[in-house]
């Protein structure tokens, strides 16, 4: 008896814990943006950007997040040169997702650079933060 | 005649047995290398390289391309054929590294060898498919299996086809081409 509440407490503190982890890096990336000098986020900015359509050079001349990413961000999307497939960006259905700050900076630069031609700004980054995080 | 083929069959079954007893651990070590370096390119797994790299596509075995070609397109990351795949430099120091000190010129193995033939760096291509190796081995195939066959589209996509190029084996007998079938010579 006294085992097994031992292992509830175990797994809720584990639990509780990876939540607190990927909140932790959001909160991060967000005071970083904000000290960056990002205005309040928006998720419905963030969401407008995410399927806004940019123009780009041949082959790919209309680009968007959704180019690879899909229109639904709780499946899987695919690679629009490559094919690979590409892990759903929902934390929901995929908890790994927002939960490395480094790794949300450089597919922030990366992906930015390619879809719009520039790098996000800090307002930018922090809109779609705040939309991806309640998909 | 025929106490004569026993005999013969006898010692022959004897031989392969006692092999492996007779030889010593070098060779028995030379003969497994052996048997690897025949089957084309190097096995290589190296975390960042598979996290940076293979998130947007296979993770070719370095020995697939010489020295040059990899610090050429190592060099050249903000344009990635097309695509942005900038590295923080510590990172990009890393793969680099990797894929320098594993590259076909540093390998034994038998396709490296004929991938590292290229002498005039200056026109080497950064793309795999356009070595004179890779040409040379898939020149026969027609087009209409790859870049008009919906699930291959590129010759980039090894792995279409080629169902164990993520173990580094390119053999005949694992080829398989979506919608047409084996691949026979």
């Amino acid at each position: 008896m006294k085992t097994t509440y031992l292992f509830i407490l175990l797994f809720t503190g584990l639990a509780t814990g990876n939540v607190a982890a990927e909140t932790s890096t959001i909160n991060e990336l967000l005071n970083l943006y904000k000290q960056q000098g990002a205005a309040t986020p928006n998720a419905q900015a963030g969401q407008r950007l995410w399927h806004k359509t940019f123009t780009g050079t041949v082959p790919f001349t209309e680009r968007s997040c959704t180019s690879c990413h899909g229109d639904d961000l709780k499946r899987v999307g695919k690679h629009v040169k490559t094919n690979k497939i590409i892990k759903p960006m929902a934390p929901s259905v995929n908890p790994g997702r927002l939960s490395k700050t480094s790794k949300v900076e450089k597919w922030f630069k990366r992906n930015c650079k390619w879809t719009l031609d520039r790098e996000c700004t800090a307002t930018e980054k922090a809109n779609i933060l705040v939309y991806l995080k309640q998909l | 005649m025929r106490s004569i083929l026993i005999v013969i069959g006898t010692l022959l079954v004897l031989a392969a047995v006692a092999m492996p007893l007779v030889w010593s651990d070098e060779d028995r070590e030379a003969w497994l290398e052996y048997g690897r370096v025949s089957t084309g390119v190097a096995l290589l797994s190296s975390p960042v390289y598979k996290e940076e790299c293979g998130s947007c596509h296979m993770a070719y075995p370095p020995g697939l391309l010489p020295t040059a070609t990899w610090q050429k397109i190592m060099s050249g990351l903000e344009n990635h054929f097309g695509d942005n795949a900038e590295l923080d430099n510590e990172t990009q120091t890393k793969i680099t590294e990797f894929l320098v000190s594993n590259s076909a010129n540093q390998s034994n193995y038998r396709r490296s060898r004929r991938f590292a033939a290229v002498d005039d760096k200056s026109e080497a291509s950064m793309r795999i498919s356009e070595t004179p190796y890779f040409i040379h081995e898939h020149d026969e195939i027609p087009s209409r299996l790859v870049t008009g066959n919906r699930e291959v589209t590129s010759f980039s996509n090894c792995n279409a086809c080629h169902r164990k190029a993520e173990q580094a084996s390119f053999r005949e007998r694992d080829i398989l081409i979506p919608g047409h079938g084996k691949w026979d010579d």
